[in-house]
């Protein structure tokens, strides 16, 4: 059987990556794209660790995080494609004001 | 058997991870990354959490997936497949994520609190069955709760993304 620091291991690399993602890159789509990448690897380790502590509240916080990301990039694709109509940019550089 | 299936999803899964992060078109961006769900889903399955990786595929890979590549679709990309990579000034940001990364790899390694080998034995009886009683009767406000958010962020995009008519 796989030991359960194994998946600790991928959830910590591809927390890495993703955080990489959103520190390093200035197009908005990939830092959204490196937000999802964030919160799968949360949900390896609720899983992990639900799975080896034999609970169920991990798969359950896992289900819950899964809805709240789909809600979140619902939105956030939402507000992208309005920033794009009104100011013709991808750049997160660019976007310093809230006002219109 | 199983360590090999994990060191084979979990390397797929890193470097399609980085493909996310290191392509320079969105739409390999997000191709990389629907291929990275798909290792993560299978890691799923090896811990055993079949609903929540039929979840993981029916959510990520069907609809966010979908959705990043319509709005890609609708608005201009050229601009940015053209923009320079790596532009210079992020050095603070890559040394604090090695920091970052160092710290999280030293702590797990250190600690014998994830040494767990065996996971602990499964009560008896249908998983699914009883992982959907605790969803919907321990966890039915958070539930319930969730319902309403998704109704919220469905407006809120509707209203966001509509053609302002004034």
């Amino acid at each position: 059987m796989v030991p359960l620091w194994w998946f600790v291991l991928l959830g910590v690399v591809l927390f890495v990556i993703g955080a990489a993602g959103v520190l390093v890159r200035r197009n908005i789509l990939i830092v959204l794209m490196s937000l999802e990448l964030l919160l799968n690897s949360v949900n390896i380790n609720f899983i992990a660790f639900g799975r080896y502590y034999a609970d169920f509240r991990g798969q359950i916080f896992a289900i819950f995080v899964i809805a709240i990301t789909a809600a979140e990039v619902a939105v956030a694709l939402g507000i992208l494609v309005a920033l794009v109509r009104n100011k013709s940019t991808l750049k997160v550089d660019d976007v310093t004001v809230m006002k219109g | 058997m199983d360590q090999g299936f994990f060191l084979l999803f979990a390397t797929v899964a890193v470097i399609t991870a980085l493909t996310v992060v290191l392509a320079r078109n969105p739409v390999h961006s997000a191709l990389a990354l629907m291929a990275c769900f798909l290792q993560i889903s299978a890691v799923f399955v090896l811990l055993e959490a079949p609903l929540l990786a039929v979840v993981q595929i029916f959510v990520y890979v069907g609809a966010i997936m979908v959705l990043f590549l319509f709005v890609i679709m609708m608005i201009d990309v050229r601009e940015a497949v053209l923009q320079r990579f790596l532009p210079g000034g992020n050095l603070p940001a890559l040394v604090l994520l090695v920091l970052l990364g160092v710290e999280m790899l030293v702590l797990v390694l250190w600690s014998d609190r994830f040494a767990v080998t065996e996971p602990a034995a499964i009560r008896g009886g249908d998983q699914i069955r009883s992982l959907s009683t605790t969803l919907f009767a321990d966890y039915l406000l958070p539930f319930e709760v969730v319902s309403v958010i998704l109704l919220a962020a469905l407006v809120g995009a509707i209203v966001l993304a509509r053609k302002e008519s004034g």
